[in-house]
């Protein structure tokens, strides 16, 4: 005889037969029956946040260093309406999450009731998928579908709607096994005809460049993409979101590319003849203006798992949808098999035009300065970890220097909100980060701005010792906003300065932690290295910075990727 | 360019909402749209009527398959299709215009199947450009109402969208 299990039992035994380890939530009314279970039980650990924005960015950053799926569980009403931004966050960067969110009962749905929204309406447009459990018969299909769907295809949030009448209804538990869904089954092998015919056009390509984003990174096609690149000794650029992609400090890497990439890798995108896109989507922050990008002719092969990706803004020449790990390693197959080989002279001036466009020295700055100049923080964070910690950012311009001097040789060790650009994102996303890796160093590189959007969690972080190291680039402005503002809007800096800030060292004190304040450069390396050796202290360090440092090179909004400004 | 998209969909709550926010969020536009079940109860088909260059009916398609709940899209309009709109009229009918308007619903193959002294209500199927031909054909103070369902399409001969 089977015994019958509430909604809410069957809700835990579904995350517990998906081997969730973690989830990341706050409790409220029309959860209280899954919290009620979550604490009889102890194989999946709730974490608790201070702002339900902090869960879903914790699950995030969990999702994103450990290939794993996210889970978070909110409230009705305002807990998800908190949760949106989050969830948005990770919808933009296809980063597969599991959101649970408590709804009012059945009967009074529609009836405006106390804490209700309309959660499957509000976050329709930013979730893979979502679903409202209207009957404990279909809970445990559901959650099996919502972890299928978040974590197959190009992956993505989803959210799971249960009211609370449901989490206390009764039935046998049984979960089901596998999904079969008539109307999703995504591609995983590309067409065979279509990568002979791309391994063609990259043998015969005299100025190739290969061009990968977050998609190389979320199907675990580093390696892959690492060898073919070897193999072909091939020029290879990441987008923000494909940092660790390609070892960073390998000579074919040439940087980050787009609106902050480096001088060669935009110049190389721009005049390549065969360009070799992978997991990537031309975003507007990558290519600039597409009808700039089109003024020169280039042959394009595109791989990428989601077919709406492919001719979205570019126009492809070989589009081949399918798994980009796959994908590759056909490629490696069919190149190393082929009689064919590469233009060896062709590509060796192409080499030395890539070589000239480094010595313009893009990146280079003040290195005597006589305040901190923010690059050099980023700089000493690499030399003191080694080049091995997780980096978390938030958004602006610490996140550009994060991502132009802290060199990615790894995977899912840069952890950044690309899409959306959440400011808020770094110090919950590092509480994510950490609870994956428990032994990993994790900083989080944040500014004084973005730091106070979710500065509540370091609450959280006392409550679970996480030993987090908070890089707080601090230049009384947002930077990223100054920067603008003093490039096209006529040096007019409406509502971008920073003013009556806390004393982040008294704060974090306050907290439980450990505070440093950093004022001069020659204080930098020894304050970083006594930090890290903290190892199970959080440290928040205040970094007193150069105020009106740009980020450099920058390709204005709706120019060409060649018309950067330089430094 | 004109383009009638059918697709076939679960038959579920909120599937046609995601359909319609798609277009919402992304700006593209939608004509017309009619939906209902299918001889399959599990399934509605819906018949979509957009404008657009071919770039933007390749995105639609593509981001219509993308729905998780949506089976199967065809674009019509890519080969031999037929197309049926259904609409009904309301037109004033006293004195003489009751004659003339009884002879154009005949010319235009309507029929009229509400009938007060004062009106007559004319229910007319055919393509939209030949609804919109009829409308034209009456003076406009003449019409009382209208009511149109939206364009409904199949393939023609062996073309079939079916699970």
């Amino acid at each position: 005889m089977s015994v019958e299990l509430t909604g809410a039992e069957i809700t835990v035994r579904c995350l517990q037969e998906e081997g969730v380890n973690y989830i990341f939530g706050y409790p409220g009314g029309a959860v209280l029956f899954i919290y009620d279970e979550l604490f009889k039980q102890d194989k999946v650990k709730h974490i608790l946040v201070r702002h339900e924005q902090a869960a879903l960015h914790a699950a995030d950053g969990y999702a994103r260093s450990s290939h794993k799926v996210g889970v978070a569980l909110v409230t009705s009403g305002p807990g998800v309406t908190n949760a949106v931004t989050g969830i948005a966050t990770a919808y933009m960067d296809s980063i597969p999450l599991v959101i649970i969110s408590g709804q009012v009962p059945t009967a009074a749905i529609g009836q405006d009731a106390f804490q209700e929204v309309d959660t499957v309406g509000i976050t329709r447009p930013c979730v893979k998928h979502n679903f409202l459990v209207k009957d404990v018969t279909e809970l445990a299909s559901t959650m099996k579908k919502a972890f299928y769907i978040a974590s197959t295809g190009r992956p993505g949030p989803v959210l799971v709607d249960i009211p609370k009448d449901v989490t206390q209804q009764k039935m046998v538990f049984s979960y089901p096994s596998n999904v079969s869904m008539r109307s999703y089954n995504p591609v995983v092998e590309g067409n065979s005809q279509q990568i002979k015919k791309a391994a063609q056009l990259i043998l015969s390509a005299k100025r190739p460049m290969i061009y990968t984003g977050g998609g190389v990174i979320l199907d675990n096609a580093s390696e892959a993409l690492t060898e073919l690149v070897r193999l072909l000794n091939f020029p290879c650029t990441n987008t923000l979101m494909g940092l660790g992609g390609y070892p960073a400090t390998d000579k074919r890497f040439v940087g980050m590319l787009g609106m902050h990439g480096t001088y060669e890798a935009n110049m190389a995108m721009q005049y390549c003849d065969v360009l070799i896109a992978v997991g990537a989507r031309f975003d507007d922050r990558v290519i600039g203006n597409p009808k700039h990008f089109y003024s020169e002719e280039r042959k394009i092969i595109h791989i990428d798992i989601d077919p709406s990706s492919i001719s979205k803004r570019v126009k492809v020449d070989i589009p081949i949808v399918g798994s980009v790990s796959e994908v590759l390693n056909e490629l490696i197959k069919l190149i190393k098999a082929s009689k064919e080989e590469t233009d060896a002279h062709a590509l060796k001036e192409w080499w030395k035009q890539i070589d000239l466009w480094r010595e313009r020295d893009c990146l280079r700055y003040d290195r005597t300065s006589a305040v901190i100049k923010p690059q050099m923080v980023v700089e000493k964070l690499y030399a003191v970890t080694k080049g091995d910690a997780f980096i978390t950012s938030d958004v602006g311009q610490h996140q550009m220097w994060a991502a132009q001097f802290y060199q990615f040789d790894k995977p899912r060790r840069w952890i950044n909100s690309g899409g959306l650009g959440t400011m808020g994102f770094g110090l919950p996303s590092a509480m994510g980060v950490q609870f994956a890796n428990p032994n990993g160093t994790v900083a989080c590189i944040t500014g004084e701005a973005s730091i106070q959007m979710c500065i509540q969690e370091l609450s959280t972080c006392k409550q679970y010792q996480l030993p987090l190291k908070i890089i707080n680039l601090n230049n009384r402005y947002m930077g990223m906003v100054r920067q603008w503002q003093e490039f096209f809007h006529g040096n007019r800096y409406s509502e971008s300065y920073m003013d009556a800030l806390p004393d982040f060292v008294k704060l974090a004190e306050s907290y439980g932690h450990v505070g440093m304040k950093i004022e001069k450069p020659e204080d930098v390396e020894g304050a970083l290295k006594e930090a890290f050796k903290l190892k199970k202290r959080l440290v928040f360090m205040d970094f007193i910075t150069d105020q009106t440092e740009n980020v450099f090179p920058m390709v204005p909004g709706g120019k060409g990727l060649s018309e950067m400004i330089l430094v | 360019m004109r383009h009638i998209i059918s697709l076939l969909m679960e038959n579920e709550a909120g599937a046609l909402s995601r359909v319609a926010g798609l277009f919402s969020a992304r700006g593209y536009n939608i004509e017309s749209l009619s939906v209902a079940p299918t001889e399959d109860p599990t399934l509605s088909r819906m018949t979509l009527v957009t404008i657009g260059s071919d770039e933007v009916i390749e995105q639609i398609t593509k981001q219509l398959n993308k729905l998780i709940e949506v089976v199967k899209v065809v674009d019509l309009s890519e080969g031999d299709h037929i197309e049926r709109e259904l609409m009904l009229v309301k037109v004033r009918a006293t004195g003489d215009d009751r004659e003339e308007m009884k002879r154009l619903a005949d010319i235009f193959r309507g029929n009229i199947i509400d009938v007060t002294d004062k009106s007559y209500t004319i229910e007319l199927t055919g393509t939209s450009s030949k609804l919109d031909a009829f409308l034209e054909a009456i003076e406009r103070n003449m019409i009382l109402e209208t009511i149109r369902t939206g364009a409904s399409g199949l393939g023609r001969g062996e073309r079939i969208l079916k699970v």
